[in-house]
């Protein structure tokens, strides 16, 4: 029988029942191997459902740091009789089928190496409770793992640990429970397994995190004071995040008060509507949000970019449209924040590619926001949102201040002879702003999203109103200076041929060139992190002859974008879409783009012929 | 409006506040409402009621959805800063603003589309937070800007402008604000400063969610023959449920009224509401009997005013959250930002 031979280079997934417990017994697992210092990309790809369906969890395991998803399993803890067929055919030839064997099974595949454990029939055995006993099965399997794939048991207990601090009477029977597997496997399950990790050193500086986690945290440094949001999948963490560290850090030590002010609103209109009431008055708030939400935020998204009020908006984009797959993954509300709400509208729009920079997009957003006085989209996605990734340690600079913008105290009011809030004084569109109570006499004026001249009074001048709006548009054409730039996978381009993506495509970008350039196509790469383009994006299209754009939906809405700002011609531009709701894997990429390369290479000959 | 500098043209000999204002220093741009509109004679009570209680019109925020009556809140209070929202969803933008700034006073001012139609849910969670603010709602039971169409105000059978009938049961604020908790509630009519104002100055002075619906008849779209919001059709079914005093800290309460029908409600400051009752039946200190009042008023086709209902233990949304008592805004870095050696535990938490 052939058997998979990999050391620290492998995909392992797990079948489960969602609701059996089983996602942090898996959770304890990557981070087991991420602990032995290898890098890690746990991805859990579950139901819209709370009890019942099938749900998996799906491990990367990669030395060379190749964290994209990768379709093919070389290892299956199938512990769903449900989704058996399923599992079993989605596994690499040679691989490993653990599963419960208390009732067997046959399998109808010959090229695989089946792994009997029977779990439930161990754990009926060794806890006397049926309540809880099932939920140790799944610590049962992380300990038969351990053993098949030498990982140091010492890594789960440390981490049984800190998982029950506060309920220590949880500790020993998960313990139990974990050497009961690992114990199992040293007797029965000798050389049943050729992956193994071997301890590395790769994961020094780096954290295993999710986006929203570090998007919650990332509004904690970045001052927000109000967070304003209706539960929605997958961007619900987010929310919850900010509050958990808010109890942590800011709460007065001697009042007992918040300096923050947490919302669960009736809806999405309401929670925006909250925000920007809050960054109207001057304390920096947010929302979090998705697809569905972004729809019914758009009337109030256009008043703040009209009225020139700051707010941040969280949209962690799932599978659309409509309610669409709200457990999977898409880049699919590019256009639809780009160009939020009726009328001319154009938004600022960060898109971050991993945890770190959902931490440093979300403390930067409030000062971008407060900068331009208009609404910044932070679109981060399922996939970042809500998976664990391995990446750098946040950092922060604490001499670092908060960008609060052109706002007007008392003592500038007072220096002022007159004051409009839509003047553009410094010639870069940007306006001065008052806040309500700052003044006795001066700077009151009146918020409108109707027609208002540069001293926000009401009007129906055309001429004024086209005036109004070109300083609008002058002012969002300058904000790419605030934003993020690009960044290159080279340090200089050396193609003809250029790719240009962006967010969670990242975790799967370094293999897919690595593959290009291993058939003999190299590719220069460039990610943009932000919106509106800078010169960079227009110098990089400029610099090739043609430019693959990759993204996860199916209207290419990150081409139109470009096209539509840059007057790019469509020709140059070449699509490269996934958009099944599952992350985009690096073979996915490198295939399409070396098969376009080839039927551009056969229709090139054929014009030569010709 | 951005602020110009108002022209020094009063009266030498007009009446001046504990702050040495006018009524003048508390009005607005000149109105663009129809001749006659009640929502201007609601303007003049507000600016009444802010010189009367010598309001700082620069800590007063007025904010307004989208309708004639949400064009009000710029005919009062030149020096508040306004804000016009979208069509009835003022109550989560005044939410917001609350919480980022406590110190405020704040009116909302929307009418019966914007509250009672577009608006409803937004208006009841306010009310359900106990969102602390004085909201207004002018209620024309119609549509004028749009010319004319029935609002979910409107009483059931009653007749359009154009002779149509109204076919839906009305939707009475006052009753779903009590219901909901909200802590003051009254209702009025435009053309009785004399029960309107004192309102107002207590409903500002309230900490918590005050709505005081205002019956105020559109002079062009709704002040016909078979219309119930008239002027005509309120004087005449008008029941004034209370008078009331709202008297300051420290004042002497002057009012005098008949023995045994007199309560005084203590508001959260100190500040003291003196209420006579006009009806024995009604007591606007219990929920149950209020909402009972309304409901068999609404059978015999009157219209209850005054204040409807009053809890003065009520805790507002900030209290609610338990936020600071130094406004949101205020906080710096320094407050707010946990700091590089915070970030080195938290990296350390997640490796």
């Amino acid at each position: 029988m052939n058997k998979i031979s990999s050391t620290n280079e492998f995909v392992i997934k797990f079948a489960n029942v969602n609701g059996s417990g089983s996602a942090s017994a898996n959770q304890m697992f990557a981070k087991g191997v991420f602990r032995s210092g290898i890098p890690v990309s746990p991805k859990n790809i579950f139901p819209s459902n709370i009890q019942g369906l099938p749900t998996w969890f799906e491990i990367r395991v990669s030395a060379k740091g190749y964290l994209g998803r990768k379709a093919g399993i070389d290892f299956m803890v199938a512990m769903n009789p449900q989704s058996y067929n399923q599992d079993v055919a989605e596994l690499n030839s040679g691989g490993y089928l653990l599963y419960d064997s208390s009732w067997k099974r046959d399998f109808n595949r010959e090229d695989i190496n089946i792994i009997e454990v029977p779990l439930t029939a161990l754990c009926v055995e060794e806890f006397p409770n049926p309540k809880t006993r099932l939920l140790f099965k799944n610590l049962v399997y992380v300990g038969v793992l351990s053993n098949l794939m030498k990982i140091n048991k010492n890594i789960f207990i440390e981490l049984i640990h800190e998982q029950f601090q506060g309920k220590e009477k949880l500790i020993a029977p998960n313990i139990q429970a974990l050497e009961l597997g690992f114990a199992y496997a040293e007797k029965n399950l000798n050389d049943a397994c050729d992956i193994s990790v071997k301890e590395e050193d790769l994961t020094k500086g780096m954290i295993l995190t999710n986006g929203n986690n570090a998007g919650g945290l990332g509004c904690v440094y970045g001052g927000a004071t109000v967070c304003a949001w209706y539960p929605i999948t997958p961007s619900t963490s987010l929310a919850e995040s900010y509050k958990k560290y808010c109890d942590q850090f800011r709460v007065d030590e001697k009042t007992g008060k918040n300096k923050f002010a947490f919302v669960q609103a009736e809806d999405e209109l309401s929670s925006i509507g909250m925000a920007i009431g809050a960054n109207w008055n001057g304390a920096r708030a947010f929302t979090a949000t998705s697809g569905p939400g972004i729809s019914l935020m758009t009337e109030f998204v256009g008043l703040a970019y009209f009225a020139e009020i700051p707010v941040v908006i969280f949209n962690i984009q799932r599978g659309g449209p409509s309610t669409g797959m709200p457990t999977r993954t898409q880049q699919s509300d590019i256009l639809s924040c780009a160009y939020a709400s009726h009328g001319d509208t154009k938004h600022v729009m960060l898109i971050p590619a991993d945890p770190k920079e959902c931490f440093e997009f979300a403390a930067d957003s409030f000062d971008i926001s407060d900068r331009l006085q208009t609404p910044v989209f932070v679109l981060s996605d399922l996939d970042i949102g809500m998976n664990d990734w391995t990446c750098p340690e946040f950092e922060w600079d604490d001499k670092r201040k908060f960008d609060r913008g052109k706002v007007l105290s008392k003592n500038d009011l007072d220096e002022l002879d007159s004051w409009g809030r839509y003047l553009d004084i410094d010639g870069d569109g940007i306006p001065y702003r008052t806040l309500p109570g700052t003044h006795p006499e001066k700077g009151a004026y009146f918020t409108r999203g109707s027609s208002h001249d540069e001293y926000a009074r009401y009007i129906e001048d055309g001429e004024i109103n086209a005036k109004n709006l070109s300083r609008i548009l002058k002012k969002f054409a300058g904000a790419y200076s605030y934003l993020p730039k690009p960044t290159y996978k080279q340090d200089t381009n050396a193609s003809s041929k250029g790719l240009i993506y962006f967010g969670s495509t990242e975790a799967a970008m370094q293999e897919s060139l690595d593959l290009l350039s291993s058939f003999g196509y190299p590719i220069d790469a460039m990610r943009i992190r932000s919106f509106p383009f800078g010169p960079e994006v227009w110098d990089f299209i400029d610099q090739h002859e043609s430019v693959y754009i990759v993204e996860q939906n199916r209207d290419a809405q990150m081409r139109i974008l470009i096209m539509a700002e840059g007057e790019i011609n469509p020709l140059k531009l070449i699509s490269i879409l996934c958009f099944d709701g599952a992350p985009i894997t690096a073979k996915f990429i490198s295939e399409s783009i070396i098969e376009h390369l080839d039927e551009q290479n056969i229709s090139q000959t054929a014009e030569k012929i010709k | 409006m951005t602020y110009i500098i108002k022209p020094a043209n009063h009266h030498p000999n007009l009446e001046r506040n504990e702050l040495g204002l006018t009524r003048r220093d508390y009005e607005g741009t000149i109105s663009t409402l129809c001749a006659g509109c009640g929502h201007d004679s609601i303007s003049a009570a507000v600016i009444e009621a802010c010189y009367q209680l010598s309001l700082s019109s620069d800590q007063i925020a007025k904010l307004s959805g989208i309708g004639c009556s949400s064009k009000s809140p710029s005919y009062f209070l030149n020096q508040a800063h306004g804000f016009n929202s979208v069509h009835g969803r003022m109550p989560s933008v005044a939410t917001g603003a609350n919480l980022g700034n406590q110190d405020l006073l704040y009116m909302g001012v929307s009418g019966d589309g914007d509250t009672a139609g577009i608006g409803i849910g937004q208006f009841m969670h306010a009310a359900r937070r106990q969102l602390n603010i004085t909201y207004i709602v002018e209620n024309n039971g119609t549509y004028g800007l749009t010319k004319g169409q029935f609002s979910a105000t409107n009483d059931q059978g009653a007749k359009s402008k154009y002779g149509e009938e109204n076919l839906f049961a009305p939707i009475d604020l006052p009753t779903m604000a009590i219901q909901l908790g909200a802590g003051f509630v009254g209702r009025s009519f435009s053309g009785d400063k004399d029960q309107l104002v004192p309102l107002l100055k207590a409903a500002m002075q309230f900490k918590g969610f005050s709505l005081i619906d205002i019956i105020s008849p559109c002079v062009t779209f709704n002040n016909h023959v078979g219309s119930t919001k008239s002027y005509d059709h309120i004087r005449e079914h008008n029941e004034s449920v209370s008078s009331l005093d709202f008297v300051p800290i420290g004042e002497e309460i002057k009012a005098s009224y008949k023995e045994g029908s007199k309560i005084d409600v203590p508001l959260h400051d100190g500040a003291i509401i003196t209420l006579e009752k006009l009806s024995k039946k009604y007591n606007p200190l219990d929920k149950g009997k209020a909402i009972q009042g309304l409901n068999e008023a609404e059978k015999d086709g009157k219209v209850l005013t005054g204040l409807l209902y009053i809890n003065p233990k009520v805790k507002d949304h900030a209290e609610i959250l338990n936020i600071a008592n130094t406004p949101l805004n205020q906080f710096k870095e320094a407050d707010l930002c946990p700091g590089k050696s915070k970030l080195a535990q938290i990296n350390a938490s997640l490796n």
